[in-house]
């Protein structure tokens, strides 16, 4: 499965746009905590996770979901976001925790939903995975043709979360992919000293369902093994698991000051970075033109200009607006 | 409760059956997750019949997976479905708790009420009969005190019927939490109080309201579940010493019927709360700390207490009677307060 001139271009607006939006996010999220660096101060305060050189997985993936399909992702979750279709001016009011965001501020950055395009996000390691297949276990059993996928980290392929989920959806054969983006760190620990295997794809094996591993994150082998999964679980042939090999360019937080990296490792990564090498791949291969490549870098800047700006405009919430909504 | 010359008694179990069953019937989005639900119709027989009668996808065992099919049915309530899921003993919360206090009691908050999780986790609480500490805690005060889910025990096959029902009704997750001692299972003996006249059409009992189960003028006997039934018969034994006991079931933590409590506390004075889980930062405190709060001019004595004590739930019989509360200790309680 290929994708198409426009579904490339597509792709690659959606990953640019995303990357843009993570430099003016931690442009943002840096105001005010600087020099002596204070994680509750500023316009964005608390954790700040950027997915920053991960943008494959979410475009490769996404390319093929529908609004109606459901899609749980983790604390690092803007580039599955914007992917995702979720309203980009909520969404960064709601990390900015401002009146008009996804939930007045009551969420913040880890906890973003999006009911339009049922997608949502959490701050615990594996724990969107189930919610995913119950999503799935839904459209199963009310014969509708749509997928749920759940985003997780190489990190919680090692939670007991994942092994129960993938149990379930392998032994009820529900219409769910699970998308593993393995950037090789746990925080700071790499896979090498968390993991027993060296490729979590071999753990599908265990659930019955196929598992796919796709070197160098590469938009294109993405779009293609998300493809045949999501369509093979569209047409009742069951779930997949997919691990992606890519690289988170910044850290596990910002401000995180990287220590745990062998010497050369960011460089290196920085040169396999996916966004500049798609650039070129399209380009090379006249798939795209420079002024439509252009075009969409520009209208990216202008989406991503948008939304901070809704953001800074939009009102603090009341302080009392905090005691509603715990219940419906 | 409706009156009616035919009484139709049930125990809790056929009750809570009975409501699950009336709700799959009248609403496709109903369905039940949890283990040994189907063929075995529950450890507890709250799903007795319904296998048979709806099949095994509505009716629908999972593997000891309980983060699994507990964050499952999250998912599931976020995309259309109303489910109810059998946690076998309130116990095992330890290996699913997330599933429960950060997704299902957190997403309607966290998506600002957009995304409701209209799911109902019914579990079984309580000890008494020697099972040790993994299998006979209850658990109430750990529920109500993490926001984001209401919670309920009915202490009669009556209220369990209508507090299901109006569980699976309600648009946000309802722990709905059932006492062995009162479940009229034939190897767990039961306590007769709980079986009750049951309507056989659907009804509901709303959540957040109390019931007062005997009125009375000298002190206010405040509980719920199967200490309910201790304070009933201690106030029996009150009446025959002169005392005149009012006795509360709250049937429900979470929303508080505090009125009810307030109500009858400044007619009293006095008040004893009573409570099979464990003592300290819990349901005692609680009701006690509103009444302190909110009819203190009423008291005439310092609020008593009858709770389990700050141990795990101990096997041995002399120990385990000693650990929980009975009909006496509220007695004597009543006492201290006069």
């Amino acid at each position: 499965m290929e994708p198409d001139a426009s579904q490339q271009l597509a792709m690659y607006k959606k990953m640019v746009t995303s990357r843009q939006y993570e430099d003016a996010i931690q442009g943002a999220y840096f105001e005010g905590k600087l020099p002596n660096f204070n994680m509750a101060n500023g316009p964005i305060p608390g954790e700040m996770h950027l997915s920053s050189g991960q943008e494959p997985c979410a475009a490769g993936v996404c390319a093929h979901l529908t609004n109606d399909d459901y899609v749980s992702a983790t604390h690092r979750a803007h580039h599955i976001a914007i992917a995702k279709g979720v309203d980009l001016e909520r969404m960064t009011a709601e990390i900015f925790g401002r009146v008009s965001g996804l939930s007045g501020g009551r969420g913040g950055h880890m906890h973003l939903f999006d009911t339009n395009v049922n997608f949502m996000s959490s701050g615990i390691v594996g724990e969107g995975i189930a919610p995913a297949v119950g999503a799935a276990l839904s459209f199963q059993m009310r014969g509708l043709p749509h997928v749920a996928v759940a985003f997780i980290g190489e990190g919680a392929a090692n939670q007991g979360a994942f092994h129960e989920s993938l149990n379930l959806a392998g032994l009820w054969k529900v219409p769910f992919v699970c998308i593993i983006e393995d950037n090789s760190y746990g925080i700071s620990v790499d896979k090498k000293r968390s993991t027993a295997v060296p490729r979590n794809d071999v753990r599908a094996a265990g659930y019955n369902m196929p598992g796919i591993y796709i070197e160098n994150n590469d938009p294109l082998s993405i779009y293609a093994a998300a493809g045949e999964a999501i369509d093979r679980a569209r047409k009742g042939g069951g779930p997949s698991l997919i691990e992606i090999e890519t690289f988170r360019l910044t850290g596990h937080f910002t401000g995180d000051p990287e220590t745990y990296r062998p010497e050369g490792e960011k460089e290196s990564i920085t040169k396999r970075d996916a966004l500049p090498l798609m650039r070129e791949r399209m380009i090379k291969n006249d798939v795209a033109a420079v002024a439509d490549i252009e075009a969409a870098e520009q209208s990216a800047s202008e989406t991503v200009a948008r939304a901070i700006a809704f953001a800074r405009a939009a009102p603090e919430p009341a302080p009392e607006e905090a005691l509603n909504m715990v219940f419906v | 409760m409706t009156k009616t010359t035919n009484a139709r008694k049930l125990t809790i179990s056929k009750a809570m059956a009975e409501a699950l069953g009336e709700a799959m019937d009248s609403d496709e989005r109903v369905f039940l997750m949890g283990e040994d639900i189907g063929k075995l119709g529950g450890a507890f027989g709250n799903t007795a019949g319904l296998y048979d009668r709806f099949g095994a996808k509505r009716v629908r065992d999972t593997p000891i997976s309980e983060t699994g099919f507990i964050g499952a049915a999250v998912g599931a309530a976020a995309c259309g479905m109303r489910p109810v899921v059998e946690l076998m003993f309130v116990d095992f919360f330890g290996v699913c708790m997330d599933a429960i206090y950060n997704l299902a009691a957190k997403n309607a908050y966290f998506s600002g009420g957009a995304q409701p999780v209209p799911m109902v986790l019914m579990s079984a609480i309580g000890g008494g009969y020697g099972d040790a500490g993994q299998h006979s805690q209850t658990l109430y005060g750990t529920f109500a005190h993490l926001p984001g889910m209401k919670v309920v025990a009915p202490s009669n096959a009556y209220d369990a019927k209508g507090l299901m029902h109006a569980a699976i009704k309600d648009d946000n997750p309802v722990i709905y939490l059932f006492h062995k001692a009162l479940h009229g299972l034939a190897w767990l003996g039961t306590t007769p109080g709980s079986i009750t006249h049951t309507p056989a059409e659907p009804y509901e009992v709303p959540l957040g309201k109390a019931a007062v189960l005997r009125e009375g003028s000298d002190v206010t006997i405040v509980g719920l579940s199967w200490p309910v039934h201790l304070a009933l018969a201690a106030a029996e034994d009150l009446a025959g010493q002169g005392v005149s006991a009012e006795v509360i079931d709250l049937r429900s933590l979470v929303p508080l019927d505090k009125e009810c409590v307030l109500n009858s506390v400044r007619k009293t004075g006095r008040l004893v709360v009573v409570d099979d889980d464990y003592q300290s930062f819990g349901v005692t405190g609680e009701i006690i700390a509103i009444a302190a709060n909110e009819a203190f001019g009423s008291l005439k004595a310092a609020p008593q207490r009858v709770a389990h004590p700050d141990i795990p739930v101990p096997f041995a019989r002399p120990m385990e009677q000693f650990a929980l509360p009975n009909k006496d200790k509220i007695v004597a309680s009543v006492h201290a307060t006069l």
